[in-house]
């Protein structure tokens, strides 16, 4: 993989570093920002050393908003989504790559056809059949419609071709093992590597929801840390060390997990496009 | 178990899937036609079945036709660019490059931040009176913008904050078909002396065709959907949803949201969803012709 089109030059080098000031820039800034006083923002260019302001601001934001609340919602909706679609994507994409059943092959292109169905579209009904079930300002609202994918199958499915042989649950069937036995003890520890990586890959994306949760969530009352977030923006005048200060907190887990896991999860999204 | 195990059990392990995009997926995008053809208020129901007029209104009503022209105007604004970008990204990030893991993780960043955290931190950049963009301009002696006030202005702005973040995640996408490219077509045209532009333009383009055309397609769908990052480019005007004083940077979406949420009338808030849902339709087939044209000249 060494040199492919000829090693890069220090122009490359230097057309990258470019790049990746820009993706981390706004980062920065909104942490700069919500380190300072608001009088500090006046300056034409600001300095781009951090005030001493940081834990102020940030008080200031759990005075303005639940963000305690908002916090531990986001984490009940994004923890519960990972975990439905790891053990749901995982069962559907079991039975996809190594069970056979009539229409199997067809069934699973139907599965990769739905991620094109625009779903934002339906939020009128969406909200109505929410309304009907009175779950409006819950969060099994924004919980149960994410609870699996047609992202979560897919991937799962790639998962078991790559690491639950077609022998090793021969073995456990002719062992006497039933599907679901044979899926839970056989296919399931096999996976887990990839099943973590996309476990993760939901909780970042139910995370930072933001649309739905809008919708179908009392933003008075128990939204989550996105919806919070807007709620920050829309004072009487626009507080641009508490809004940044909100934005840091909000994508502090999500950072964090992507620094964790950045080798795989970008691994994950190259492998996908090739075989996809 | 035994027979019936094997021959049901693999139904049951993929029902989930099917009956939660079942109520949650297409019956909503469907029930949407429905609601389209009447009067219907949110919270009180449907006031009766009015045929086409809820789509007859659309067609002379100037908010639409203002929030199709902005979204067309921000969809080209940021797909463009940002694919264009991507594709240059990708060539680079093929070449034999120290650090390979760093800089891919570094331009896939974005990509993993909120959409309503950029929004907030861009609206900030383009602050009229403390933005840093127009810090930086007025260095240069260029006049503050008014980056919200002014229609082509805000659409730059918005444009930039989806630039900034899918630019990076096309890139990967790029780069993983290219490193698919078989090394020895390269190897060929550069002992034939071919300049690294030209292998670039009639290589590595033309055999990542098909996904150039898919990363098309999904930004195409994307692009149409439009609503975070305008919707919060404008902090004191969230609550209202209309993009600015004068609308001027209102989405299809922002409409959609306005009508349904803020004005309660869901008849013509689904009529505006199907007609967006149609020319996505439309976009993508065109975006699918062009691009297989333009493509297979190369």
């Amino acid at each position: 993989m060494a040199s492919r089109v000829g090693k890069a030059g220090p122009v490359a080098y230097a057309v990258l570093v470019v790049v990746l000031v820009a993706s981390i820039f706004p980062l920065y800034y909104s942490f700069l920002i919500a380190s300072k006083d608001n009088s500090a923002l006046g300056d034409a260019v600001p300095s781009l050393v951090p005030g001493g302001n940081l834990f102020e601001n940030l008080g200031r934001v759990f005075d303005t908003v639940d963000f305690w609340l908002a916090m531990q919602n986001s984490l009940v909706v994004a923890g519960t989504v990972a975990v439905g679609n790891v053990v749901l994507g995982t069962l559907a994409g079991f039975a996809f790559a190594r069970l056979r059943f009539r229409g199997g092959n067809s069934l699973f292109l139907v599965v990769v056809g739905t991620s094109m169905v625009p779903t934002q579209l339906g939020v009128i009904p969406l909200y109505m059949l929410m309304s009907d079930l009175d779950w409006y300002g819950t969060l099994q609202a924004v919980i149960v419609p994410a609870l699996i994918g047609a992202f979560s199958v897919f991937w799962m499915r790639q998962a078991c071709e790559e690491s639950v042989p077609f022998e090793l649950v021969e073995a456990a069937r002719v062992d006497g093992c039933s599907v679901l036995r044979t899926f839970w003890h056989v296919a399931l520890p096999a996976v887990r590597p990839q099943a973590a990586v996309m476990g993760m890959f939901t909780f970042m994306t139910a995370w930072n929801d933001f649309f739905w949760p809008l919708i179908v969530l009392d933003p008075n009352d128990s939204p989550t840390v996105q919806v919070a977030l807007s709620t920050l923006a829309s004072g009487y005048y626009t507080d641009y060390s508490l809004m940044l200060s909100g934005a840091s907190l909000a994508v502090l887990p999500v950072v964090g997990i992507f620094l964790l896991l950045a080798r795989q999860i970008v691994g994950g999204i190259m492998q996908g496009a090739v075989k996809g | 178990m035994g027979w019936w195990d094997t021959k049901y059990t693999p139904y049951l392990a993929i029902a989930p899937f099917f009956v939660v995009f079942g109520i949650f997926g297409l019956y909503p995008l469907l029930y949407t036609a429905w609601v389209s053809l009447h009067d219907w208020q949110l919270i009180e129901g449907s006031q009766g079945f009015v045929g086409l007029a809820n789509f007859r209104a659309l067609f002379v009503d100037p908010n639409f036709w203002n929030a199709l022209g902005n979204t067309v105007s921000l969809f080209v604004l940021s797909t463009v660019p940002q694919l264009v970008a991507a594709l240059g990204l990708a060539a680079l990030l093929d070449r034999g490059l120290r650090g390979r893991a760093v800089w891919r993780a570094g331009v896939l960043l974005p990509n993993v931040i909120s959409v309503a955290a950029v929004a907030l931190v861009f609206a900030q950049l383009f602050g009229r009176d403390f933005g840093i963009v127009n810090g930086v301009l007025g260095v240069f002696g260029v006049d503050p913008v008014d980056w919200r006030a002014e229609t082509w202005a805000s659409h730059l702005a918005i444009s930039s904050m989806v630039v900034w973040r899918w630019t990076g995640y096309n890139a990967l996408i790029y780069l993983a078909a290219m490193q698919s490219v078989p090394k020895d077509m390269y190897e060929s045209a550069l002992l034939d002396g071919a300049s690294r532009w030209r292998v670039f333009w009639s290589i590595t383009v033309p055999s990542i065709r098909p996904t150039i055309l898919f990363t098309v397609i999904v930004s195409t769908i994307g692009g149409m959907q439009l609503f975070v990052e305008p919707q919060l480019f404008d902090p004191g005007g969230t609550a209202t949803g209309t993009g600015g004083a004068d609308r001027q940077f209102q989405t299809l979406v922002m409409y959609l949201y306005e009508k349904g949420f803020r004005l309660f009338d869901a008849g013509y808030s689904s009529a505006i969803a199907w007609v967006l849902f149609m020319l996505i339709l439309l976009v993508a087939l065109l975006n699918f012709t062009l691009t297989r044209r333009i493509a297979s000249k190369g």
